[in-house]
């Protein structure tokens, strides 16, 4: 018989290594899924990891993406860590991208087609203010009312969805777009455009937003009391209520910074690579960024490398869409594998496996 | 608007169709919940059994075959998280979110080739006399018979966790395991039965939508219906008739403003489509100034170590 004994504190070594493990694992059945869906799983495994990056004709083109579909997911996944390792579940972070693009839009569109140079600087203020308060609405009712956090936020995930269609459909639809839903096209709107920094790098100021988010989590977790008192919680809530952390502030700090990240990432989102607030203008950031954040152990460097990573997942699954018809459905089964696999994993960093003789219970 | 083409026993017929894929998935889920386990991938065993069951049904030509296709597609996925919540001790809140996850992804690569397909007719029951009754028997004996098999399991849980040993030992579980397993108990195999049934009856609730309720199959069709199950949960305070009145009360929502919808309100529809999540969250407000009841051990992690 097996046996699992816990160790004193999570092995170093395991930590490092579970989440190469749980890519190679589910690259693994990733590549038995795509077999038994008629594909050849090498090819299918290559086009995904590999021909973004190096292949002769699509690698000019996939490269510069690989920036900008990570902005986003990092710059969300650094927030949602904040919480998950205080234990505070925001697991609404693609309701506040969403609203976030919606006050930004909205800040930047009011001025249309004014050039000051104040706008953008505007927007980016209303975007983050944008999703901060709609992470608020979770926050306040789990510290004033002891409501669940978890549904809270997921639920409102819905009704920004809805938001955003009556948006397209209505306030923010295009005055000179006969009709068609969808808001102006900031690529027609200088002033409030998120242009690309450095030619064919995907660089935007998302991407810098969220490398300046790699920074301010790595020196607030280890050298801020703040940092401090957000993984003494996670670790032992009794032990920080002794030590005088305030767990409602924890909550809504936690809540906030995460929902005004997201909501920047919506803003980026909107005023570049989307280009416009439409019907159906989210696409899944603000869930895969959960996997993000723990593929990348909750650690802001981690969750760099694995914001890459799954960028990565994102642009080989089109290109595998391309090239073997591999249907979009495929990639989000296999992210959601990814998932599985690294929770199955780390048992690895907290337990010791040991064998035992089997004894009466 | 015309508020007049809006008519209330109509409106309680359909509000019992409306009810039930939430309430087979909040039942389940409610036996998982007292069993100490909080698993959040409702919505991906939700749709899972969506498409287990439509696929199955759509092949056979039987909604029977598809019903029970849809409760073993929601339970084998459900094993995937009770392996990894009991055996290997993962986070269950990660890991619930990972089944939704995961779930909603597998889902639509199965469904592909089944989009816009009319699935079989599920049958409605023809009760002898009680559906004959006037008025009351087109309003609630008319129904199919998983309307009548979601009530009955309502009923049923409710007894075997009152008055039957099962039910006690389930709930000592997710009361305090420790103090179980020492009774000599099997923690995480009662566990484990508990998640399975919980799978199984968000699969049937998943089924239900694509067979029934909708008919037909639509990527992500769902839409936070698990989710919905889970507050419901909440709601109820983990006491299985409550949980009947709280996906009552949720379908009655969801009906009137579909009603309202059609009736031409002047509330424009993406308000009124919000409006069952807004009164989820009110709800789940006004109950958690006072939530008692929940399992003690609910969502922690049982390893026996001693």
């Amino acid at each position: 018989m097996l046996r699992l004994e816990k160790r004193p504190s999570p092995s170093r070594m395991w930590t490092a290594l579970t989440p190469v493990l749980a890519v190679l694992l589910t690259m693994i059945a990733g590549g038995m899924l795509f077999a038994a869906l008629g594909k050849d799983p090498f090819e299918a495994i290559r086009i995904i990891f590999w021909d973004p990056l190096f292949h002769e004709t699509f690698g000019p083109y996939s490269r510069p993406q690989l920036l900008v579909k990570a902005a986003p997911l990092i710059l969300i996944a650094i927030g949602l860590s904040l919480g998950f390792r205080a234990g505070v579940w925001n697991i609404g972070a693609e309701g506040q991208y969403i609203i976030g693009a919606i006050c930004g839009a909205g800040a930047g569109l009011a001025f249309y087609p004014s050039d000051s140079i104040f706008i953008y600087p505007l927007m980016v203020v209303a975007g983050a203010l944008g999703g901060f308060a709609w992470a608020m609405i979770p926050a306040i009712l789990r510290t004033k009312f002891n409501t669940n956090e978890i549904l809270v936020s997921l639920l409102l995930v819905y009704v920004a969805e809805q938001l955003v269609a009556s948006m397209a459909l209505g306030l923010l639809r295009n005055p000179d777009g006969m009709g068609f839903p969808g808001s102006r096209n900031f690529r027609d709107f200088p002033a409030a455009y998120n242009p690309e920094l450095i030619a064919n790098t995907g660089m935007h100021w998302g991407v810098v937003a969220a490398f300046i988010a790699v920074i301010f989590a790595y020196v607030l977790l280890s050298r801020h009391l703040l940092g401090f008192q957000i993984r003494v919680t996670g670790q032992s809530p009794k032990a920080a209520r002794f030590s005088g952390v305030n767990p409602n502030y924890l909550i809504l700090f936690c809540m906030g910074v995460s929902g005004a990240l997201a909501g920047l990432a919506g803003l980026f989102e909107v005023t570049g690579p989307a280009g416009q607030i439409s019907i159906d203008f989210n696409v899944g950031y603000g869930f895969v960024a959960i996997i993000v954040a723990f593929l990348g152990r909750l650690h802001p460097v981690g969750i760099l490398l694995a914001g890459l990573l799954l960028a990565l997942t994102f642009i080989g699954g089109e290109l595998a869409q391309l090239m073997l018809g591999l249907p979009a459905a495929a990639i989000q089964a296999f992210q959601g594998m990814l998932l599985f696999f690294l929770l199955a994993v780390d048992v690895l960093s907290n337990y010791r496996i040991r064998l035992a003789k089997s004894e009466a219970a | 608007m015309d508020l007049s083409a809006i008519d209330p026993l109509i409106l309680i017929a359909s509000l019992m169709v409306a009810a039930t894929p939430i309430l087979l998935a909040a039942i389940g889920e409610l036996v998982v919940e007292r069993a100490g386990v909080l698993n959040l991938g409702v919505e991906g065993m939700m749709i899972i059994g969506a498409i287990c069951g439509f696929a199955i049904a759509v092949n056979t030509g039987s909604p029977f075959l598809g019903f029970i296709a849809a409760a073993a597609g929601g339970a084998a996925l459900s094993l995937i998280f009770g392996v990894l919540t009991q055996y290997l001790l993962s986070n269950q809140v990660a890991t619930g979110l990972a089944l939704t996850l995961f779930g909603l992804g597998l889902s639509s690569l199965l469904g592909q080739s089944y989009v816009g397909i009319k699935p079989p007719a599920t049958p409605s029951l023809n009760i002898p006399l009680l559906s004959d009754l006037p008025v009351i028997g087109p309003v609630f004996f008319q129904h199919d018979l998983m309307v009548y098999v979601s009530i009955g399991l309502i009923a049923a849980t409710w007894a075997v966790l009152k008055y039957s040993r099962t039910g006690l030992i389930l709930r000592a579980v997710g009361e305090n395991h420790d103090a179980a397993h020492a009774l000599g108990y099997k923690v995480v195999r009662i566990r484990m039965v508990a998640i399975a049934f919980g799978g199984a009856c968000a699969g049937l609730g998943g089924a239900y939508l694509s067979l029934v309720r909708v008919p037909q199959w639509t990527e992500g069709m769902t839409a936070g219906a698990g989710w919905i199950a889970l507050a419901i949960v909440v709601f109820a305070s983990w006491r299985p008739w409550r949980v009947m009145l709280g996906a009552y009360l949720f379908g009655g929502v969801t009906i009137l403003q579909l009603n309202l919808q059609a009736a031409g309100a002047v509330i424009p529809v993406e308000y009124l489509s919000m409006s069952p999540y807004l009164i989820t969250i009110l709800v789940l407000v006004i109950i958690s100034r006072s939530a008692q009841g929940a399992p003690a051990a609910l969502g922690r992690i049982f390893h026996a170590s001693h």
